[in-house]
């Protein structure tokens, strides 16, 4: 057997290194969906009366529609009247206010997960973390440095009581009930997610950070977050996540909306590492995620950079309406794929306003049996005049039994468009891997070494102190730990 | 340091090496002649440890131990090296940061301290100089980009930030121009030491002329046919390989 064959193959054996699971009480909604589930979702959240009918109206055409089929993905149904919409731990009447008063279990948890929560990094002042354990944000740090600069950063449903208008004026302007199956699903039972708003002329200055958590059995999850940033503003934004070992298919369907307005700036960084399922697919998550950000306003930019390594499917294409002249927007991939994971990744750059630019880079990693697709729109409207694009798409095969695929759609219609799409498709060589082992390298840190060499342009978007946790993760995903 | 004994070895199902025996003592530089196909990178790819190659008789010792069922990493952490004669490209890994994993590897292997990025940076500057490498070339990802010269004198480079106790160079001298070989013979030069033994295979005599060997071997169709000092190469090249060759012939002939 060749060297490259039998590391894949200890990669792919490798188990999922976080898997534990976190009892905790909780208050969980009776499984199924309808209106009184959604009422009850509302009730619970002491949500104003606007939103809940926002909810029944998403509710109401989402039962008209049917699960899309276009993807190349092929899973199992989803049994909707099975998963429970709603689950928070249980707490005190007024919630905790202080780390102290937080259930020791959860921070163990987050402990475990090395999520920076502790005090010591409150002290750094280097992030302010808004951690969501599954629906209820359960502590939110910095807040208090972040308000004298007049930026909010804090839990959907707190938004929700502190800023309903805000939250009225923006949520779904990028991303309507209408726009998808799952969008429609989640704008009708959404729990929680992060809100954030940075206001005219300020320059946050932190990175902001949201650690996701799937922990409760058959509780599906429904995040929403909007970020919205004022004229002039700029906003680093990172999520990352992971999830416990699980028998059964969990279903995710996040809506992400972002909102740039003239000259500000948007960076959405994200590391998903959710459990993907057994070597014979068994279990994982099901993340059918709707990510949309606009450029608003003239010479704005929105760059999103992920890097997706977990998840039994994923479905997902964070993309950009370019609507303010010489607005940007960046989208910067990493998608791997083990085992019997798939993945349909991409996304989508709609050239509205004239001088616009949009650059992508995705890169493709599959092994195992996995599938793993890039699929892309390029779309120039008639006014866009001078719009450029530059897509490169490169794909990674490990072993003889995985897949690569790519669809770039390229619509443009207006002449003075340049559109460009490069594309390249690599075996990882026996002879790249046999070059460092003969300098003391070993198969695993070799195969990591080039893969993470493969994807170094995208990780290079990350911000430093998540660099270094996504290497770990396609280390992880990959080997006894694949860089 | 290195004994090579009997050794036979396959490649999908043709034998290239029809037992080949060879001893380098600590110290020594031997050349190995050869023309095409008669098994000289074969030599060099089974020694390093090659997984094309099946070694279907005879063993490899390496201070006194068979290595023979050892992985190239382990190997190399023993302090076995090659230069390849095609060196691979590896983008977007740094030649810094891959030399940096490489010594740290066999520095771990060996229960030594891993060096801090300062002081790896100090010893492969120091390094670089002694094959004239410039600088820009630690920066730039593995072998990409780099001309054929610079891909030759980067293997010799990273021979000397390892330290390596055995090294085999596999046509270090093939496209290199006349400049470009005697900064590599240099460079092989300024490492020969009494604890070092170094092998040299090529096609030519030309590269001898700069690296003087100890001892020259020719091997034809997968054995060791000859075996002197460096006159030896210097014969070779006026008559050709088919004189060792025609002598090997009779030689059989005559034990038959």
């Amino acid at each position: 057997m060749t060297t490259a064959t039998q590391t894949i193959e200890q990669l792919a054996g490798q188990k999922y290194k976080y898997g534990f699971y976190t009892d905790i009480e909780s208050d969980t909604a009776p499984a199924g969906l309808s209106e009184e589930t959604i009422a009850f979702i509302s009730h619970k959240k002491n949500e104003p009366d606007w939103l809940l009918e926002m909810r029944l109206k998403a509710y109401r055409h989402f039962i008209t529609l049917t699960e899309p089929n276009w993807a190349k993905l092929s899973c199992k149904p989803i049994d909707l009247h099975s998963i429970s919409y709603y689950s928070a731990p249980k707490s005190k009447a007024d919630g905790p206010k202080t780390l102290d008063e937080v259930d020791p279990k959860l921070l163990e948890t987050y402990e475990k997960l090395g999520i920076p929560l502790n005090e010591q990094k409150v002290l750094a002042g280097v992030v302010a973390v808004d951690a969501v354990f599954d629906s209820v944000s359960v502590a939110t740090t910095f807040k208090g440095k972040l308000k004298e600069l007049g930026v909010i950063f804090c839990s959907f449903s707190e938004a929700v009581q502190e800023y309903p208008d805000l939250v009225r004026k923006y949520m779904g302007s990028v991303v309507p009930h209408t726009d998808n199956y799952f969008a429609a699903l989640n704008s009708a039972v959404f729990t929680d997610g992060s809100f954030v708003f940075v206001p005219k002329g300020v320059k946050c200055p932190m990175e902001l950070s949201t650690y996701f958590r799937i922990n409760e059995m058959n509780t599906g999850q429904f995040e929403r977050t909007l970020i919205v940033a004022e004229e002039g503003a700029t906003v680093s934004y990172l999520e990352g996540c992971t999830a416990p070992m699980r028998d059964e298919n969990q279903m995710h369907a996040a809506v992400v909306e972002l909102v740039a307005l003239e000259r500000a700036n948007i960076k959405y960084s994200t590391v998903q590492n959710w459990y993907p399922g057994d070597e014979e697919g068994r279990g994982g998550i099901y993340n059918f995620v709707t990510k949309r950000g606009i450029c608003k306003g003239n010479d704005s930019k929105i760059s999103w950079t992920q890097v997706e390594t977990g998840s039994a499917v994923t479905w997902k294409y964070p993309s950009v309406i370019l609507r303010g002249d010489r607005s940007v927007g960046e989208f910067y991939s990493v998608a791997v794929t083990n085992n019997c994971q798939q993945a349909d990744t991409g996304t989508k750059m709609i050239h509205i306003g004239k001088d616009t630019r949009s650059n992508i880079v995705s890169k493709g990693i599959s092994a195992g049996r996995s599938n793993n697709s890039y699929r892309g729109l390029v779309q120039v409207n008639r006014g866009a005049s001078n719009a450029r694009n530059y897509t490169q798409c490169d794909s990674m095969l490990m072993g003889n039994s995985c897949g690569a695929h790519t669809f770039p759609y390229i619509d443009v219609r207006n002449q003075t468009g340049k559109v460009e799409h490069e594309a390249t498709t690599t075996k990882i060589g026996e002879d790249q891997i046999f070059y460092l082992q003969s300098r003391g390298i070993s198969d695993e840190d070799a195969v990591a070494m080039i893969v993470n060499g493969f994807c170094r342009e995208v990780l290079a978007e990350l911000p430093m102190e998540f660099a270094v946790e996504a290497q770990k993760l396609l280390s992880i995903s990959l080997e006894g730990s694949v860089g | 340091m290195l004994e090579i004994k009997g050794l036979k070895a396959q490649i999908e199902g043709n034998e290239i090496l029809h037992g080949l025996n060879l001893t380098v003592n600590p110290g020594e530089v031997h050349a190995i002649m050869g023309p095409n196909g008669s098994g000289k990178s074969t030599l060099a790819r089974v020694i390093a440890g090659s997984e094309d190659y099946e070694v279907t008789g005879g063993d490899i010792l390496f201070e006194g131990e068979s290595i023979l069922e050892l992985a190239p990493d382990e190997r190399a952490q023993k302090g076995l090296f090659m230069a390849f004669q095609y060196p691979v490209e590896i983008p977007g890994v740094s030649n810094t940061y891959f030399l940096r994993q490489a010594l740290n590897s066999i520095r771990k292997a060996r229960g030594l301290e891993e060096l801090t990025g300062k002081e790896f940076l100090a010893h492969a500057r120091e390094k670089a100089r002694l094959v004239e490498l410039p600088d820009d070339l630690l920066k730039r990802s593995v072998n990409v980009g780099f001309s054929g010269g610079e891909k030759k004198r980067n293997e010799i480079f990273q021979m000397a930030v390892l330290e390596p106790k055995f090294s085999i160079l596999d046509e270090t001298d093939s496209g290199l121009d006349i400049d470009a070989l005697r900064i590599v013979a240099n460079g092989v030069n300024k490492l020969r030491g009494s604890d070092r033994s170094i092998v040299v295979v090529t096609h030519y005599q030309r590269l001898l002329q700069y690296i003087v060997p100890d001892v020259v071997h020719v091997l034809v169709d997968g054995r060791i046919a000859k075996t002197g000092g460096k006159e030896l190469a210097e014969q070779l090249e006026e008559v050709g390989y088919s004189w060792v060759n025609g002598e090997m012939k009779t030689a059989q002939t005559a034990n038959a």
